[in-house]
């Protein structure tokens, strides 16, 4: 942690900052906007790293580190973070607390290179697996910070990889973190199953379809467990809300300055701002949307629908309501924009 | 889409236009394809009057023998940096070179990667700082040409030539485009200039790549 009250400091720096205070031992990485300055800026600490030849490497290296013992990371985006999917799902089968840096930017393809939301079904569910992994969605740099490094924590806590979901205007733009709000914590301590010597035979393979059936089974249940601990959401003035926004990431700070705006007018609307993504917070979330006084629920995002799907399908069936959607594909969304979708619902 | 535009001073649109002077010249303008990895590459998209489609990074390559399999009339053209030939594409680069897959790779040497803000690439030469390589690269440059060389088919060819000699460029891109018609494997290394990455203003470009990349990456044909 730092000694100075606050710092007016990039995203980059911030995430930078936050894996090295959680321990983080080492860097594998391959170039890509806008995560570039997050390997530039470690590498130029003087951090241990290596810039492989492509994101298969990394992702690899990264697995390679893990096992041996070592707390480390990647950062990528886009096309890069498909690619870095193939060692996260190795890492979700053999439970590597893999850590993963993600910058959305605009997709399909090479897309756009600074901003998305779309690389949420990515984050969650990118393997050929059930996406047993763990997703954060920082909403401010100061939350960015805190959520990087509980995201090592958590992975190494429960032994599953982890992904740190945010995106280039977040990691790119120079902003003001409030050290004094942050707490700090305790890094989760690290392993090795392979100490010299163990002799320990580590399949990812089997030969018994009831054998994998058994080990999925157990890693459900794990999973279960810890979901319970992991998943969190913050309310933002939802009790006597009629309308419930839910947003992630910077969306959701747009909307909560919407929210200020738009209960001057009296409208009441509050914010169900999930900050895990997967697992997402489905009893917290059912609570609130179930609330009598919630008439419609919106669901605002920079992406086509990858958060509201996700939201359809945790949500208990039993709860009625009606739904609206604001949704801009890889484009940014202001606090004017949530105020009159807001606004034109009210009605 | 607005026109994208290669930075002033910039190698890749020489190289760009020496390929078009050959293809005119060959009568094959309306036969040629033109495959842009994602790099600085990916600027070429509207530049010459050829076919011309953007891929993905490090995946023009596979791309383009597909199609060449698939219309094997045409010429196909596969255009990548350094980072997207030799780093993230050498392994689809290598097996097409080895099976002898009768396209024509372009490969625009500028010892960085460009297009990301000039981090290290396989080409960075021992000693150069880049923002990855802060206090000089520690390894030796990777020579894709002469590595590919002990593994192509006979008939394949394979040289390397720089952005200020406009008449080797287009004798070393003719004889590739020659050999894609004769069905072989052809690659050219063009050594290219980018003041940006290289923070060096005109004359100091063209030092750079007379007195730093010369030396170290020799110009000539390497195969056939
Ligand atoms: C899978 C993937 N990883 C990373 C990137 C980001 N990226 C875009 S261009 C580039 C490097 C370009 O360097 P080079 O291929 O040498 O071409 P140059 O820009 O120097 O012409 C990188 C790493 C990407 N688009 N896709
Ligand atoms: S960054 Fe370098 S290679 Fe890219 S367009 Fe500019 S001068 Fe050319």
């Amino acid at each position: 942690m730092k000694e100075s009250k606050r710092d007016f400091i990039t995203g980059a720096e911030v995430v930078i900052k936050a894996c090295r205070d959680a321990g983080a031992d080492i860097m594998y990485g391959y170039p890509i906007t806008p995560t570039c300055e997050i390997l530039s800026g470690w590498i130029n600490e003087g951090y241990a790293s290596l810039q492989t030849e492509d994101e298969i490497a990394a992702g690899f290296g990264v697995c390679g580190a893990v096992l041996a013992g070592q707390k480390a990371f990647t950062a990528s985006s886009g096309p890069g973070h498909i690619l870095l999917q193939d060692a996260f799902a190795m890492a979700e089968g053999m439970r590597l607390p893999f850590v993963m840096i993600v910058g959305q930017r605009g997709g399909p393809s090479s897309g756009t290179v600074i901003y998305s939301q779309q690389e949420v079904m990515l984050s969650c569910f990118g393997g050929n697996g059930e996406g047993m992994r763990f997703v954060y969605s920082p909403s401010s740099l100061n939350e960015l910070y805190s959520l990087t490094r509980l995201a090592f924590n958590d992975a190494w806590k429960y032994r599953f990889p982890a992904v740190l979901l945010t995106d280039g205007y977040m990691l790119k733009t120079t902003g003001v973190i409030e050290w004094e709000k942050i707490k700090d914590v305790e890094n989760s301590p690290t392993f090795t199953r392979l100490s010299d010597g163990a002799n320990v035979h580590w399949p990812n393979i089997y030969t018994a379809e009831e054998e994998l059936y058994e080990e999925v089974m157990v890693m459900n249940k794990d999973y279960k467990k810890a979901a319970s601990k992991v998943a969190k959401a913050e309310e933002y003035l939802t009790k006597d809300a009629k309308i419930l926004l839910v947003a992630h990431g910077i969306v959701a700070a747009s909307a909560k300055e919407a929210i200020v705006e738009l209960r001057k007018k009296g409208v009441k609307v509050g914010l169900f701002r999930p900050t895990t993504l997967r697992p997402f917070s489905k009893k917290q979330f059912d609570k609130a949307a179930s609330n009598k006084s919630v008439k419609k629920i919106l669901v605002a995002e920079s992406s086509l629908g990858q958060l509201a799907r996700i939201v359809h399908d945790e949500m208990d069936p039993e709860i009625c309501k009606p739904f609206a959607y604001l949704q801009k594909p890889a484009l940014g969304i202001e606090i004017e924009d949530i105020y009159n979708f807001v606004l034109k619902n009210n009605k | 889409m607005p026109e994208a535009k290669f930075c002033v001073g910039c190698g890749h649109p020489i190289a760009l236009m020496a390929l078009n002077k050959v293809l005119d010249e060959m009568g094959l303008t309306k036969k040629a394809v033109l495959g842009l990895d994602i790099g600085c590459s990916l600027l070429a998209w509207n530049y010459l009057p050829v076919n011309t489609f953007q891929t993905h990074h490090g995946r023009v390559t596979p791309t383009m023998l597909a199609f060449k399999r698939a219309r094997p009339g045409s010429i196909c053209l596969a255009y990548a940096g350094d980072g997207g030939s030799y780093a993230i594409g050498w392994q689809s680069l290598f097996h097409a070179a080895r099976r002898d897959e009768p396209i024509t790779v372009i490969v625009i040497n500028n010892t960085i990667y460009a297009m990301t803000g000039g981090q290290t690439a396989p080409t960075t030469m021992h000693g150069e700082k880049t923002p990855t390589s802060p206090n000089g690269y520690p390894d030796e440059p990777f020579h894709g040409p002469e590595i590919l060389k002990d593994i192509v088919k006979p008939g394949a060819y394979i040289a390397r030539t720089a952005v200020n000699d406009m008449a080797q460029m287009r004798m070393f891109i003719k004889k590739a485009i020659e050999t894609q018609q004769a069905g072989h494997f052809s690659l050219v290394e063009f050594l290219s200039l980018c003041p940006v990455n290289w923070h060096t203003n005109g004359p100091d470009t063209l030092k750079f790549l007379e007195e730093n990349m010369k030396p170290v990456f020799k110009v000539g044909e390497i195969a056939g």
